[in-house]
């Protein structure tokens, strides 16, 4: 069947959206997702539509089941963040985040390679408005940081399309490997938004600094089309199984010493990404299933706790450890909220996590990957360590700041309500979301062996914080910045371009001041030649002339008569 | 911002203020522990490597993972932390 792309609907909404009384237009735009996603509902697998440009057939829409997944669980994200930020009438944060989000469902459903750089270029430029929403100075400059190292990834990847173009003859999307040089400059595209070790640093950079709901908005959608664009063109990639297995693991130590918790809900993100790119490498039904449900379950709990500490944010005005704690005696449903959304973010059993990542982690020991599956099951740990423990542990618990605040605002708390509720139906009744996956599932999560061993990691996890807190061995809390991988292009490159240009000024004005003291000679030379009674230029009267050709010609005569 | 945060003096004592329901929850998670450990010995497992097959691997597992991500965060944070001003931002 001919369909229209379904990203298109949140797009236009998107773009007609002014249009709207300012009084109603937050209710209004509720609607758009919901219209999306039932929309979406009714596409079937093969449903497809094509244009021709310029020689080209551009598959515009695409539907099959890895999309659909995907397409799905970015109109839910939507709606649940338009919710929780129904309270906000910034209207540039309103259109920002409908085309933002328009823009990801446009891209899982692009059936060829320039519609979905199209799409991957129309989320970063809409998505950066809801950094420089937060209006100050700060956000501005992370923004022109985010910006750029977003619209790279799309020129990189436009790079690597058109040499695909060339070698293949094709633009469809479909399997693309690293084997070739348009795959590797694909890859690293991917790679950019998926935030890889060295190339993540964009994502704890920009997120802590976008608005209180900007944040939950962005959380969903980015980095998660990344993963699905990793799925469609690099599935089964070995070199995926250690990217994956180092994302998990390195943010974990970033994350126990970060005071922002919404920059340790930033490499908790990364991690949680890691677990994902894993399941891509491995390559099997199994562990695909496992991604894309894993991407599914992690858009909602990561959102939850995004919204969590956005109501922190929004109520106390901080989001630092060392200033937060006891908040839930004043903002009791939040508290519960977050702690359901860290349990499901930690894999406890009856919550989301548990029903999800483990396909990751089976698929991944059943193909004899013991390495990467003794990293997963210690960034398991890990994050039950920064986001099972730490974010409500410090924000609600730990030792009273004293604050005292109200408790968020109705929409905040309706929005986090449902995406709780999600988080715990998906962690108890899988099997809606396993019927959606795009392979059939084989896979029982709940076994006794599971269960037991999850428990037994996550609880053993517990007493080992208990011990640290109560032997004073766990790092306190403090005001502080650390350094990661932005040190090289805030700080290192500035001073590198400093001290070239340093040099470069010392050997210009060396090179000019001995210019200089030539030209002074040469022009000191000319003057002595060529200056005010120089030889040179001294004049002599008509008679002497006629006089010296007389004599030349009087000469010349006698030469000739002789 | 602190206009939005008033810290007043609040009488309400609540449960957890008191140590000693602290440390009740703090023994309760040492049941806990306690009774997974040694049920690894009534169940059946389906391991896929032989380490999973000893007692308690992934209690002792998550322990040590957890403890030593915190400590190598100690480590990490005398080396890449600064003060919070850091990029004049």
């Amino acid at each position: 069947m001919n369909s229209l792309n379904p990203g298109l609907i949140m797009i236009i909404a998107g773009v007609v959206a002014p249009l709207i009384p300012a009084s109603i237009r937050g209710w209004a735009l509720l609607f758009v997702p919901v219209g999306g996603f039932l929309y979406t509902l009714g596409l079937n697998v093969g449903d497809s539509s094509s244009i021709k440009a310029l020689g080209y057939t551009l598959q515009l829409t695409r539907v099959d089941k890895l999309s659909l997944v995907w397409g799905y669980i970015f109109h839910i994200a939507a709606f649940l963040g338009m919710l929780y930020a129904l309270h906000v009438k910034d209207q540039m944060q309103q259109i920002s985040a409908l085309i933002y989000a328009g823009a990801a469902v446009g891209a899982v459903f692009a059936g060829d390679l320039i519609t979905l750089f199209v799409y991957w270029e129309l989320t970063a430029i809409s998505s950066v408005f809801l950094i420089w929403a937060s209006r100050n100075e700060i956000a501005y400059k992370t923004g022109m940081r985010y910006l750029l190292i977003q619209v790279g990834s799309g020129v990189i990847l436009l790079a690597g399309v058109i040499l695909w173009y060339k070698q293949t003859g094709s633009l469809a999307f479909d399997h693309i490997g690293i084997e070739t040089m348009a795959g590797k400059l694909i890859f690293i595209a991917f790679g950019i938004k998926c935030a890889f070790p060295l190339l993540h640093n964009w994502l704890q950079d920009s997120y802590p600094k976008a608005t209180v709901t900007g944040t939950v908005i962005l959380s969903a959608f980015t980095t998660k089309l990344a993963v699905y664009a990793l799925a469609r063109g690099f599935a089964g990639t070995e070199m995926l199984i250690t990217i994956g297995a180092v994302m998990t693991a390195f943010p974990i130590f970033f994350a126990v010493i970060e005071n922002d918790l919404r920059k340790v809900l930033a490499y908790s993100l990364n991690n949680q990404l890691g677990f994902m790119v894993v399941g891509i490498g491995v390559g099997t039904e199994l562990s695909l299933n496992g991604t894309a449900s894993h991407a599914f379950a992690h858009i909602l709990y990561k959102a939850l706790l995004f919204m969590s500490m956005g109501a922190v944010l929004f109520r106390t005005g901080t989001c630092k450890a060392s200033e937060l704690g006891g908040l839930y005696k004043s903002m009791p449903f939040t508290a519960v909220f977050c702690t359901i959304g860290a349990m499901s973010i930690s894999a406890f059993p009856l919550f989301s996590g548990f029903v999800t990542k483990s396909m990751i982690m089976t698929a991944a020991a059943g193909e004899g990957h013991w390495i990467a599956w003794t990293v997963l099951l210690m960034a398991s740990a890990g994050v039950m360590e920064h986001s099972g423990i730490k974010i409500p542990y410090f924000a609600f618990f730990a030792h009273d700041s004293g604050r005292r605040v109200k408790e968020a605002p109705w929409n905040m708390l309706l929005a986090m309500g449902i995406t709780a509720f999600l988080c715990v139906y998906i962690g108890i009744y899988p099997d809606p979301l396993y019927a959606v996956l795009p392979f059939p599932v084989d896979y029982t999560p709940y076994t006794t062996a599971h269960v037991i061993t999850q428990l037994q990691l996550l609880l053993f996890a517990l007493l080992a914080f208990i011990v640290l807190i109560r032997t004073g061995w766990y790092p306190a809390e403090m005001p502080s910045l650390n350094l990661d991988t932005d040190w090289i292009y805030r700080r290192l490159l500035p001073c590198v371009i400093r001290w070239a240009g340093g040099i470069i000024g010392r050997v210009d004005r060396m090179v000019r001041e001995e210019s200089l003291v030539v030209l002074r000679d040469l022009i000191a030379m000319i003057e002595r030649q060529h200056g005010d009674k120089a030889p040179m230029t001294q004049t002599m009267h008509a008679g002497t002339m006629a006089l010296i050709v007389l004599s030349i010609l009087f000469l010349f005569l006698i030469v000739m008569i002789v | 911002m602190s206009e939005h945060t008033p810290k007043i003096h609040d009488p309400k004592k609540y449960w957890l203020d008191n140590p000693k329901n602290v440390d009740k929850l703090v023994y309760a998670v040492y049941a806990v522990c306690a009774v997974l450990f040694f049920s690894d010995l009534i169940y059946h497992k389906h391991p896929h490597y032989e380490a999973e097959e000893w007692l308690g691997f992934y209690g002792v597992f998550g322990f040590v993972a957890f403890f030593g991500i915190v400590m190598a965060g100690k480590l990490l944070r005398k080396l890449i932390k600064r003060d919070e001003d850091y990029y004049d931002e």
